[in-house]
């Protein structure tokens, strides 16, 4: 891609005449080939050779800013700084319990340890100026192309004393896929880690009673993870044949 | 079915079966009295009931597992997932604006406060959550306030139904068609309108409408106030309600339970304060509380919610300007011109003739949009709305592409739900309908 053509959304990470570009910053979490989802010979469109790298937004630096964005130092920072500060009055160094930060679209995420995710969360809960009492649960992410760390589980926690919200994100392999749970510090979370256990295959550790919730009890395999096929049948509509959605054609 | 429910007519009757659970006895009519006590005499035996999962009074399709001891539950424990319908996982195969048509049907009862979490997170991570056009955010508050009435009427007509009060609910289901009508008015539909898009609205409001919801309003002055009267000061109302499912603050925090049920713990949190989103900090009302920590605080603070809902849809109404209903960024806004034609809503004939005879760029970027949609930059979002029934949050995963990496709901009915153990545990069978009739519990969110 020439500069000729104005922005090079290569190059310049902002630029936002191609989606789905960040340059070199962040983290690639899958290579993207051809333009229109069609690999087996049926794209004539010429963008079949395309190779994109597909980028997660990369660590922040400090000053973090606030929900509301700005360069100065904000909620986030003070966040960032008690919670750091608290884990070192346990004896923890922040760097070996907090992998990064990331701070995009008004939000603050920490890269936790999965061994340092019970006491990362009692201390943001019961920390006076954190307190991070609620939590909204955990979502569970498969990103099959992020090898090495393709299962996530995301925690949102809202403080009310402080009206403000954190995620944390915990990423494990496929072949080891096992987080401490959370149950302890948050009883919420209880049918939460069940149904991302269900659907992911994600084991929680030290969870009460780790069974599945939505699917039935002998269900086999874990049907949110993306090699897991979404199936349906062909429909006729006036005349025509709609194949099953899985089937259609996509654009990546 | 049992045999003796072959013959017509005949007596019902428990059956007995021997498992190697114990014994199973499936119980389909008024023979309590008499299983209770063929049961009963062999007392070193637990029983455990299982109630659903299509038990009138679960609300779809709930299972409850009771262990009882007489009529006192010892043990409570939910049985979900028979309504589970993949939505999650459907999502992930289709355009970021085909999603709206899946969310509105995950709580039925709140379909416009799923649609509007949706579009809020998409909105965030397209970065255009500014660009959306102010009679935009002033219709999707009007309508999920209106969404929030005939929610909590649906909770306390269901509710009052439980407890034998079918007047309630009589009254209860004849103002939500009220606002039902409405919806169909402006959405084409009663329920699963699809009507909030990412970046506006799919279509305006039709003629008429503004004068249809304030005629609305005038009556809702008139009929509210007679839930007040047929329940509030009724002492078996109150007798079945008071103390019943009770669930502290300490309780509600750690369960993570949102909405009227938080609220009626004494906590003044409602996320249209604390987090406001299409602009709610430019409205002027009230949240309600109270501190009974029951059932019938509950029920209380969602009747207060709707005299707080009508106000705000008063201001909505004062403040409509003419004006866009969708962001200006023909890359995303998707082609709104809709007209009714004879075979249904479709795109107005102004536009197909505009777009199949006059402009080329115009029939294309319509055919891109629609069939390919838009590209989302990747990155993950987290929105939040205050729904009927609580904190409805979104998770929302893109990694670029036209179609959602992941889309998960923090549905509130799913987490409320896990209080009912709480609420039940020690009380009478009859107070677990009164309590899972105060958590307002919709199968179809919990499941998804």
């Amino acid at each position: 891609m020439s500069d000729a053509n104005g922005v090079n959304p290569d190059k310049d990470v902002n630029a936002t005449n191609l989606p789905g570009q960040r340059g070199d910053a962040g983290e690639t979490i899958r290579v993207q080939r051809g333009m229109f989802g069609a690999d087996n010979g049926g794209d004539t469109s010429g963008y079949g050779g395309l190779v994109r790298s597909v980028r997660m937004p990369g660590p922040a630096v400090r000053p973090y800013g606030g929900p509301h964005g700005g360069a100065a130092y904000g909620d986030f920072d003070e966040v960032a700084d008690e919670l750091e500060g608290a884990l070192d009055e346990q004896g923890l160094l922040p760097e070996t319990a907090i992998e990064k930060t990331v701070v995009d679209h008004g939000e603050i995420t920490f890269h936790i340890a999965r061994e340092h995710l019970p006491r990362v969360a009692k201390t943001l809960r019961d920390d006076p100026a954190l307190r991070f009492e609620l939590c909204t649960g955990v979502s569970g992410v498969h990103l099959p192309g992020d090898k090495g760390r393709e299962l996530h589980a995301v925690y949102h926690l809202r403080s009310i004393t402080h009206n403000r919200l954190i995620r944390l994100e915990v990423s494990v392999p496929d072949a080891d896929p096992h987080i401490p749970s959370i149950v302890s510090v948050y009883p919420t979370n209880d049918w939460h880690e069940r149904e991302t256990y269900d659907f992911f295959g994600i084991v929680f550790d030290g969870h009460p009673a780790l069974t599945r919730i939505m699917m039935p009890d002998d269900w086999q395999g874990f049907p949110q993870r993306k090699d897991y096929p979404l199936g349906g049948i062909p429909v006729e509509y006036k005349g025509a044949q709609i194949p099953a959605p899985d089937q259609r054609r996509s654009y990546s | 079915m049992t045999a003796s429910n072959a013959i017509p007519h005949a007596p019902q009757q428990a059956e007995e079966r021997k498992t190697t659970e114990g014994r199973v006895f499936t119980v389909t009519g008024g023979d309590w009295d008499e299983l209770a006590e063929s049961v009963g005499k062999a007392d070193d035996e637990r029983i455990v009931v299982n109630m659903g999962p299509q038990h009138p009074s679960t609300h779809g399709v709930l299972r409850l597992i009771l262990e009882i001891d007489g009529e006192t539950v010892t043990e409570a424990r939910c049985g979900i997932g028979y309504l589970h319908t993949g939505i999650e996982k459907n999502m992930e195969y289709r355009t970021w604006t085909q999603g709206t048509t899946f969310v509105t049907r995950m709580d039925y009862l709140t379909p416009l406060f799923n649609e509007t979490a949706y579009c809020l997170a998409v909105e965030k991570l397209l970065g255009i959550t500014d660009q959306i056009p102010d009679r935009a955010n002033v219709i999707r508050v009007m309508m999920m306030e209106l969404n929030r009435i005939s929610s909590h009427l649906v909770a306390i007509a269901t509710g009052g139904m439980e407890l034998g009060a079918t007047t309630v609910m009589i009254y209860g289901f004849r103002d939500r068609e009220m606002i039902l009508d409405a919806f169909e008015l402006i959405t084409g539909l009663r329920m699963n309108h699809a009507y909030i898009r990412p970046g506006g609205l799919a279509q305006d409001l039709p003629p008429g409408a503004v004068d249809h919801v304030r005629e609305l309003v005038k009556k809702f002055h008139k009929n509210l106030p007679e839930y007040d009267k047929l329940a509030t000061g009724n002492p078996v109302f109150k007798g079945r309600m008071q103390d019943v499912g009770y669930l502290d603050l300490a309780g509600c925090m750690a369960l993570g339970a949102t909405g009227p049920i938080l609220r009626a713990a004494g906590l003044p949190h409602d996320l249209r304060k604390a987090q406001p989103y299409c602009g709610y900090e430019s409205y002027d009302f009230e949240i309600p509380t109270a501190d009974t920590c029951d059932s019938y605080g509950r029920f209380l603070v969602r009747l207060a919610e709707m005299r707080q809902s009508l106000h705000i849809i008063e201001q909505c109404l004062d403040r409509l300007e003419p004006g866009p209903v969708m962001v200006a960024d023909k890359k995303i806004a998707w082609p709104a011109q809709l007209a009714l034609g004879s075979d249904g809503l479709g795109n107005s004939l102004d536009h197909i003739k505009k777009i199949m005879g006059t402009s080329m760029e115009a029939l294309i970027h319509h055919f891109k949009l629609v069939t390919e949609g838009f590209r989302v930059p990747p990155g993950q979002a987290y929105s939040a709305v205050e729904s009927a029934k609580g904190e409805l949050g979104v998770h929302v995963v893109s990694d670029g592409g036209t179609r959602p990496q992941r889309v998960h709901f923090r549905d509130p009915s799913f987490t409320n739900l896990q209080t009912m153990a709480a609420m039940c545990e020690g009380g009478m069978v009859a107070d677990v309908i009164v309590a899972v009739a105060s958590i307002d519990p919709v199968m179809g969110g919990v499941d998804r």
